[in-house]
């Protein structure tokens, strides 16, 4: 596999009104890789999510796939191959599981192959075809980011962006989501950054990891090797 | 019987007028947060383009659907010029906003075309049906609100343009993440939300006569029965014009009450709704995090 990188970003910050919660961060993405953001509560995990999806004011270069970022909307964005996942799953609740799919679909017009995608989602995702025409809103938190997955999915994303999808869920669901990405990394081949608290799930699946604090990035490196390094562990992943 | 019969039937043909009133302002609730004033200028003032179009000669129903086009695009343009820029701006510059183009299109039309009570025709004619049960032109009013009604149940259930509209509505945040152009989105509603309160407009005016202020008290009851099904449902709004028409034609046996006090008895029905329900009989609780 060729190490092209798939997005890189440069003296990225990122703002709340006059509030700045990254400051200056570089980082890149290699295609087919996991990248994983890891680090507390507040830390800028979700801000450098919603900064690559151009949901709040940055300054700084962004590059995706071979072009800037820079003054893209949000859903620009989505339809140059960016899935956000965001965090609380943003589940179109009372609408059924089939259209939230569909939903995910909304950028794309091959009638046949989005068919053919919903198809895959449900063979990942059994769950979600038993209740496809139920709605969203009645399924548990694991079962809902499941199709949040499923709808990313949906976009034959180049890059999916994860927030937190172990947030909320019972341990063995959490093993059961990550097992799914694991499988979308490996069969599918798909991108991915993810930000998660749950260090030790993430560094198992990632390629590479970062570690941010206050909103800056303070090491980065391989996941395997960040995951080994004890005094890495104890001073910023707390396990 | 008889008498309560016809009267529930003439309830229901005006009653379908309100629902699309209520639909309308319904559609733009769910995308922008806020109550139209101006809706039902807006229909009045389709409907006066609609008077233009026949007396140049026009036969009824291509003006009929000519008015539909033109209001549409109207509406479509009063979002990206007016309502687009004012995004973020808070509520009270929205209502301000909305008594403007309230009072621009209410005396732009008298302006235009005078204020003086013109008659509309109906393609419906007039003849008394079943044992003059129901005039002609209420069962046609009756049926082209269901018609309505019909194809945009059809549009929001099957097509996905109709899809990602109520995505759009439903969290417009989710919706932008899929890659919807959620502004555009918002402008078609506005563009369905003019083009349905034409088709009042054209439906209403034999029945109220033609001029600047028509719309006002039917825009009343369009309010009164969004009110009352829920500002949140459309399904909602629809019952509720369906049934704010029957409540005032049935109110007039009321002993005492009779033609002058039916407005109030709209009014009564909102203020009492919102007291007791203010979620409305279909509509939904908003949970807001703070």
């Amino acid at each position: 596999m060729m190490n092209r990188t798939l997005l890189s970003a440069r003296k990225l910050s990122a703002f709340y009104g006059a509030t700045r919660v990254l400051h200056g961060i570089d980082f890149d993405i290699i295609e087919g890789n996991v990248t994983a953001f890891l680090g507390a509560n507040g830390a800028g995990k979700t801000s450098t999510l919603r900064a690559l999806s151009g949901m709040i004011e940055t300054t700084g270069e962004i590059d995706f796939a071979g072009q800037p970022l820079k003054g893209k909307s949000t859903e620009e964005r989505a339809q140059l191959g960016i899935a956000h996942v965001p965090e609380g799953r943003g589940t179109f609740s009372r609408m059924t599981i089939e259209e939230n799919l569909q939903l995910g679909a909304m950028s794309r017009s091959d009638r046949a192959g989005i068919a053919a995608d919903i198809e895959r989602v449900y063979g990942y995702f059994p769950k979600l075809r038993e209740r496809a025409h139920q709605q969203a809103g009645t399924m548990s938190g694991g079962e809902q980011q499941m199709l949040a997955i499923g709808r990313a999915l949906m976009m034959r994303p180049k890059l999916m962006l994860l927030d937190e999808p172990s947030f909320g869920l019972a341990p063995l669901m959490v093993d059961e989501v990550y097992t799914i990405l694991r499988r979308l990394k490996e069969d599918e081949g798909v991108s991915m950054l993810l930000v998660e608290q749950n260090a030790a799930a993430a560094l198992a699946l990632a390629d590479q990891a970062y570690l941010i604090e206050t909103g800056e990035i303070v090491m980065s490196g391989l996941a395997q090797e960040i995951g080994r390094d004890e005094n890495i562990r104890r001073a910023y992943l707390g396990y | 019987m008889q008498l309560v019969l016809s009267q529930i039937l003439a309830g229901l043909s005006t009653g379908g007028i309100y629902a699309c009133m209520a639909l309308a302002i319904v559609m733009i609730y769910q995308a922008i947060d806020h109550l139209n004033f101006a809706q039902g200028e807006m229909a009045m003032f389709s409907t006066f383009i609609a008077w233009q179009l026949l007396h140049w000669g026009l036969p009824y129903w291509p003006t009929f659907f000519l008015t539909i086009a033109i209001s549409f695009v109207g509406g479509v343009l009063i979002e990206r010029i007016i309502f687009k820029p004012l995004k973020n701006a808070p509520i009270l510059s929205h209502i301000v906003v909305f008594i403007a183009l309230f009072a621009i299109l209410n005396s732009g039309a008298g302006f235009i075309w005078d204020f003086n009570i013109k008659s509309f025709p109906t393609p419906f004619g007039t003849t008394p049906l079943f044992g003059s049960l129901i005039s002609s032109h209420d069962a046609g009013m009756i049926s082209v609100t269901i018609i309505v009604l019909i194809l945009l149940y059809a549009f929001f259930r099957y097509t996905r343009v109709g899809l990602a509209m109520r995505a759009t509505a439903a969290n417009p945040e989710s919706a932008r993440l899929v890659g919807i152009r959620v502004g555009w989105m918002i402008a078609l509603g506005w563009g369905m939300a003019a083009a349905i309160g034409a088709i009042a407009g054209m439906m209403i005016a034999p029945v109220v006569f033609l001029e600047p202020n028509m719309m006002v008290s039917i825009l009343l009851y369009g309010f009164a029965g969004a009110v009352v099904g829920g500002l949140t449902s459309p399904l909602g709004a629809v019952i509720g014009g369906f049934a704010v028409g029957v409540i005032e034609n049935l109110s007039g046996f009321i002993p005492d009450v009779g033609n002058e006090l039916k407005l109030t008895i709209a009014l009564a029905l909102i203020v009492a709704v919102l007291t007791i329900r203010p979620q409305g009989l279909f509509g939904r609780v908003i949970v807001t995090r703070v």
